[in-house]
C-alpha cells in the first residue's frame, strides 16, 4: 500500500477544506471498500480524510420522508423502527447485504459509492480495464465472467454495481444530499448514477471532493406492500446473482402504483421503469407479471457467462411480484 | 569475491513527515498509545505492535471474519479498520473475554461442544458469537447461522459452533454464571 497522510476533521467545512478537490485525496468512512482497494493497489490516495467523526449520523423524520445521515451504518438503518414498519424492502436489502461485522462498519453514504466487485477491476495485474485504466479495454468481456452486469453495459465494461440497498433506494426515489466546495445540492438517486456508456470510469455525478451528507428516503404509503428478494449462490453472505426490490400499492384488485429496482444486473442500481409502466393500472397476476419482467430486461447485453441472468432476473422479479402481491402463482 | 545482496532502497515517503500517527485507545480495558505508520490496520497493530496474537489474520480483505473484534461494543473487522480510526475507541479482543482467570462462557461452550477443528477461525467465531448474543439474535438455529455467516470455518465445524452458541443462549446468555 502506498503511504498516505491521514487527517481526521471534526466538521463538514473542515473535511471539505482538507479534501480541497485534490485528485490524490479520498474520503474514508467505513473503509470496507476504500481500504480493501488500497490493499489491492487499485486505489492509491496520498491523503485520506477520515470523515467518521463528522456530525452526519442518525435517522430523522422530515415530513413524509426519513432523513438518514450519511454516516449511519447499515446495521443502524436496518434496526430503525420506521424502516422496519414502513420500508421492509430497505430493511431486507440491508440485512441481506453483508455480514453483521461489515454492516456495523459500512455507512449508507459509503454503500452508495461502493466500487464494483469485478475481479478484473480489482486486480491491477490485469491490464485491460476501462474503469481502472480508461482506454485499456475490458478483460471481463473476453475472459470468464459471471458476477457481471447485463443492463446499462457494452463491450467497453460489464462491471456490476453490487449494492443491495441502493436497488431499494433507487426504486423509492431516494434523494442524495451533497455538500461541496460550491455549496449544497440535492440529487435524485435515479439521476445520481451514470451508466457505463462510453466512459466506464465515470460512475456517478458527484464531483471530486463533494461529500454525501444525508440520504432522504420517502416513506411508502401505509397501503403499500414491499420486499426484497435476493438470489445467490449460497444462502447467506454472498453477492446477488439477481435481486428485485418491489413495492406495490394494490387497491380493489388493481395495481395503483408499482416501484421496481433490480440488482445483480446493472452497471448502476437499476430502476425498472418500463416494468412499472406495464403493471400500473393492471390487475396483478402471472401474465402481467411476466410481461413486466420481459419489459424489465429489454436491452440486455450479455457475454456467454452472463446469458443466464436474463431469464433469472425475469423469474426473480416475477417471484417477488407474486410474493408482494400475494397473488397465487 | 563476496556476494553482496543488493538492498532495495526504502520506499520513498510521498508526504514526508506526515505518514506516522499516534493513536490513543483502550484495549481490553487498558489504555494504550501506539505510534505507527498510517497504513497500519487495527489487526496488524494488535498482533505485531501489542503482541495480542489471538486475533487472527485470515483473508485480510474483509471476507472471512477471522479478525473479528469489538470496537465500542460492536463486532467489526480489524483488517479493514485503520489503527488511526480507533482514536478514543474501546477495543475488545479474544484476550479480553476471560473474567477472574476463568474462560468466558462462550469459550467454555466452544470447548464443551468441540466447536473447532484447526482453531484458526475460533477467536473470530467467539467474538462474533458473544456479540450475537448481546444483539439478541440467537433465538433459533436458523438465526444463529444467518447472523454468524460472516465468520467462515474452512474445517466446517459449523454444526458444533451452532450447538455451542445455542447452549450459551439457552443457559441465559453471556452474562449468566455457567
Amino acid at each position: 500500500m502506498r503511504t498516505f497522510e491521514y487527517v481526521r476533521p471534526l466538521d463538514v467545512p473542515d473535511a471539505l477544506a482538507a479534501h480541497a478537490g485534490d485528485t490524490a485525496t479520498a474520503y474514508l468512512a467505513g473503509g470496507t471498500t476504500q481500504l480493501d482497494l488500497m490493499k489491492d493497489g487499485v486505489l492509491e490516495p496520498a491523503r485520506l480524510v477520515d470523515i467518521t467523526r463528522l456530525p452526519m449520523r442518525g435517522i430523522f423524520t422530515e415530513g413524509t420522508a426519513l432523513r438518514v445521515g450519511a454516516l449511519t451504518t447499515m446495521e443502524e438503518l436496518a434496526a430503525d423502527p420506521t424502516v422496519e414498519r414502513r420500508l421492509p424492502l430497505v430493511r431486507e436489502a440491508l440485512l441481506l447485504g453483508a455480514s453483521v461485522q461489515l454492516r456495523n462498519m459500512a455507512t449508507i453514504g459509503g454503500n452508495l459509492l461502493q466500487r464494483t466487485r469485478c475481479r478484473y477491476f480489482r486486480d491491477p495485474g490485469v491490464a485491460a480495464c476501462n474503469k481502472r485504466a480508461p482506454g485499456s479495454g475490458c478483460a471481463a468481456v473476453t475472459g470468464p465472467a459471471r458476477m457481471h452486469a447485463i443492463l446499462g453495459v457494452s463491450e467497453r465494461c460489464i462491471a456490476l454495481h453490487a449494492s443491495d440497498v441502493a436497488v431499494a433506494l433507487v426504486a423509492l426515489d431516494a434523494v442524495v444530499h451533497v455538500e461541496g466546495p460550491e455549496g449544497d445540492r440535492s440529487v435524485p438517486l435515479t439521476e445520481f448514477y451514470v451508466e457505463a456508456g462510453t466512459r466506464p470510469e465515470v460512475e456517478h455525478t458527484l464531483g471530486h471532493g463533494e461529500l454525501i451528507t444525508a440520504v432522504e428516503i420517502p416513506r411508502l404509503p401505509e397501503t403499500t406492500r414491499s420486499g426484497y428478494l435476493k438470489v445467490r449462490d449460497r444462502v447467506s453472505y454472498e453477492f446477488a446473482l439477481t435481486s428485485a426490490a418491489v413495492a406495490l400499492d394494490i387497491e380493489n384488485g388493481m395495481i395503483r402504483d408499482a416501484r421496481i429496482g433490480l440488482g445483480g444486473v446493472g452497471s448502476k442500481p437499476w430502476r425498472a421503469a418500463a416494468a412499472e409502466e406495464v403493471l400500473r393500472d393492471a390487475p396483478p397476476g402471472p401474465a402481467v407479471f411476466r410481461e413486466a419482467a420481459e419489459a424489465a430486461v429489454t436491452g440486455a447485453w450479455t457475454v456467454p457467462g452472463t446469458e443466464f441472468k436474463v431469464e433469472l432476473a425475469k423469474r426473480t422479479l416475477v417471484r417477488q411480484l407474486t410474493t408482494v402481491s400475494e397473488v397465487a402463482p | 569475491m563476496t556476494f553482496t545482496p543488493e538492498v532495495p532502497p526504502a520506499a520513498p515517503d510521498s508526504h514526508p513527515g506526515v505518514a506516522g500517527t499516534t493513536t490513543a485507545f483502550t484495549v481490553n480495558g487498558t489504555p494504550r498509545s501506539v505510534a505507527a505508520d498510517t497504513r497500519v490496520t487495527l489487526l496488524d497493530a494488535l498482533r505485531d505492535l501489542l503482541a495480542l496474537t489471538g486475533t487472527k489474520k485470515g483473508c485480510d480483505q474483509g471476507a472471512c471474519g477471522a479478525c473479528t473484534v469489538h470496537v465500542d461494543g460492536r463486532r467489526v473487522l480489524a483488517c479493514l479498520t485503520l489503527l488511526a480510526q480507533c482514536e478514543g475507541r474501546e477495543v475488545t479482543t479474544i484476550e479480553g473475554l476471560s473474567r477472574d482467570g476463568r474462560p468466558h462462557p462462550m469459550q467454555e461452550a466452544f470447548v464443551r461442544h468441540d466447536g473447532f477443528q484447526c482453531g484458526y477461525c475460533t477467536p473470530g467465531q467467539i467474538m462474533s458469537a458473544v456479540a450475537l448474543l448481546r444483539e439478541d439474535r440467537a433465538r433459533t438455529d436458523k438465526d444463529i447461522r444467518e447472523f454468524m455467516s460472516g465468520n467462515l470455518c474452512r474445517c466446517a465445524a459449523y454444526p458444533n459452533i451452532v450447538a455451542a452458541i445455542r447452549d450459551v443462549a439457552q443457559r441465559g446468555g453471556v452474562d449468566a454464571d455457567l
